[in-house]
């Protein structure tokens, strides 16, 4: 069997983040980072360094930090946040919908360290209700990157959007998957292997994972489709229905609880324009035990092995 | 505008309030007597804002903090000419763009959507912050409620507001002791406000919210300290300039029958003479 990524290099996308984003703030002094004492784990030092009164540190105030940024806005500013994704979409979740969702503002709301990232840090400091709290909002485009490829792409995509995003990031290292020079396009699913027999729809972290769990489902003869389903806000609901008429099932791994997340958005699509037989894999409605962001994802049923299990089980269910 | 036309043209914003409160059969219509001369005073007196360049960039800027009391805000901006000043009558009408709370998106003149309280301050820290990176001198003006000063995003925004000097940043607390079930006295007395503020590094000053003399030289760009964001505590009535509501927290958002309607602009109108 041909495992992908075997030997592949993981990286830490905060690293392309901030690379991106300083580029970026070179050209346009208009770029701004605000954060929660956050310098650190957002990776800013860079920034700080290069544009030191373009760093906005509110100190540990959340709702403050959110609202700092829609004023930034106001003044013509484009402000990119940054904060640990628990606090920036738990804590400030009235701001957001408020200052940039409802007042249209032009944030970047970028959530460092999402899902279970801080894995033994235990759930107050887990994000996996993230994309169920945003996404539910108008006027917000919801984004997680599935590699340091696509995150470079992501930050530049939002930097030239005139509008405010939730860009779900981790430090949880990930291989290589999107092409070189790849180029983000909100809604838009990338196809990342064909297949007939079912598609897995993944996002972030879960993606390598899904094309490993198709490595092994090939193994077996069944050939899955994978795609990158970056942009749960708004969603590919095309890719979705073609995944569905063409493939017959759809598994969705998501590193997120499975009330109201990808897997929802997903099932929402599917339910209304191609019904199909599904799973929604995810965490499953629970505060999640001690364990790292890794060894959490393997305990829920998204190992690789578990995930190709599931797909099988689910054809069974196929018409 | 001198003090006395500011007197009449606030006056003349109290009596339409009134009256759109009595035919919407809704509205905030304490609060909104109570903030009514502050408006005023910074609308026609102290902000450079266009009615024809509503999103002028060098505009000066002011949140409604406490926007329940969106329908003052609507007629100042009418009285203004941001909007029409008929439109008034649609005031919580069907599909209206006056609901009750400011939309930026819909109401020219409005920069914030605000209606959850503890929200403006932060946005404002936010304005004065870009006016400084660009070295801009436009000014932003922020007001809140008193009671709304018991959110805690207030008091991380005054930390913030101090420790970037935010010389340009003007806060308002429109402090008429009142808050929507009974006396701040009674529920989580804040007082006294000024030296909590002051001891935050804030310049503060408090006056009586109602004179406009006092109003108008306290926003004024003279009385600005140097390094430090400027605090007024606004000393007022809920329900100003109407004997049967002032200081009554029976009128946080009643609506006057028609008897009552008439005294409070007959007594309205009598204060004009």
């Amino acid at each position: 069997m041909n495992m992908p990524f075997k030997d592949a290099k993981l990286h830490d996308c905060r690293n392309a983040f901030v690379a991106a984003l300083e580029e970026l703030a070179e050209a346009n002094r208009d770029i701004v980072t605000v954060c929660n004492d956050s310098v650190g784990s957002s990776k800013l030092g860079g920034f700080k360094e290069k544009f030191p009164e373009r760093l906005i540190n509110v100190g540990i105030a959340e709702q403050n930090m959110v609202g700092v940024a829609a004023g930034l806005a106001n003044g013509g500013k484009i402000p990119f946040v940054c904060c640990a994704a628990p606090f920036l979409t738990g804590r400030a979740l009235e701001q957001i919908k408020a200052d940039v969702a409802y007042s249209q503002t032009n944030v970047k709301l970028v959530g460092i360290s999402s899902g279970m990232a801080y894995g033994d840090l235990g759930p107050t400091h887990h994000s996996i209700e993230d994309f169920a709290w945003i996404r539910a909002l108008p006027n917000i485009a919801v984004i997680a990157p599935a590699d340091r490829i696509e995150t470079d792409a992501v930050i530049r995509w939002a930097a030239q959007y005139d509008g405010g995003c939730f860009l779900r990031l981790s430090r949880v290292g990930v291989p290589d998957l999107l092409p070189e020079g790849h180029v983000f396009e909100l809604g838009k699913a990338n196809l990342l292997r064909d297949g007939a027999d079912l598609t897995i729809i993944a996002n972030g972290t879960l993606v390598h994972r899904a094309m490993r769990a198709a490595a092994l489902l090939a193994d077996k003869g069944i050939e899955a489709r994978v795609l990158n389903m970056a942009s749960v806000r708004p969603i590919d609901e095309d890719a979705i229905v073609a995944a569905a008429t063409d493939t017959g099932a759809i598994v969705t791994v998501e590193e997120h609880t499975t009330f109201g997340g990808l897997g929802s958005a997903v099932a929402e699509v599917v339910v209304d324009k191609a019904p199909v037989p599904m799973a929604r894999l995810g965490v499953p409605g629970v505060f999640a035990h001690t364990g790292s962001a890794e060894q959490l994802l393997d305990d829920f049923g998204m190992a690789p092995s578990a995930i190709a299990n599931s797909a099988e089980a689910l054809l069974k269910r196929k018409g | 505008m001198d003090t006395q036309d500011l007197r009449r043209m606030a006056n003349q914003i109290r009596q339409r309030d009134v009256r759109a409160v009595f035919e919407a059969g809704a509205g905030h219509i304490g609060g909104e007597m109570s903030v009514t001369d502050l408006l005023t005073a910074l609308y026609f007196d102290i902000m450079n804002v266009d009615p024809a360049n509503p999103l002028d960039p060098n505009r000066d800027r002011l949140v409604l903090s406490k926007g329940h009391t969106a329908l003052a805000l609507y007629i100042t901006l009418s009285k203004k000419g941001f909007i029409p000043e008929a439109e008034i009558e649609t005031f919580l009408a069907h599909n209206s763009r006056l609901n009750g709370h400011p939309n930026r998106v819909k109401v020219p003149g409005v920069e914030t959507n605000t209606g959850p309280l503890g929200h403006g301050l932060p946005v404002a820290v936010g304005m004065a912050t870009a006016a400084k990176l660009n070295g801009a001198s436009w000014r932003s003006f922020v007001i809140t409620g008193d009671g709304e000063m018991q959110e805690g995003s207030n008091w991380e925004a005054i930390m913030a507001a101090a420790q970037f000097k935010l010389d340009n940043l003007t806060l308002i607390i429109d402090h008429n002791r009142l808050q929507q079930g009974a006396r701040l006295a009674d529920t989580n007395n804040l007082a006294p406000i000024a030296p909590k503020v002051a001891a935050f590094g804030w310049a503060v000053e408090e006056i009586d919210g109602h004179d406009m003399e006092q109003i108008t030289r306290a926003l004024s760009a003279d009385t600005i300290t140097q390094g430090k964001p400027k605090c007024i505590v606004a000393h007022t009535n809920k329900g100003q300039g109407i004997s049967f509501m002032s200081d009554n927290v029976a009128w946080h958002h009643k609506v006057p029958t028609e008897d009552q309607y008439r005294q409070a602009i007959a007594e309205l109108e009598e204060a004009l003479q």
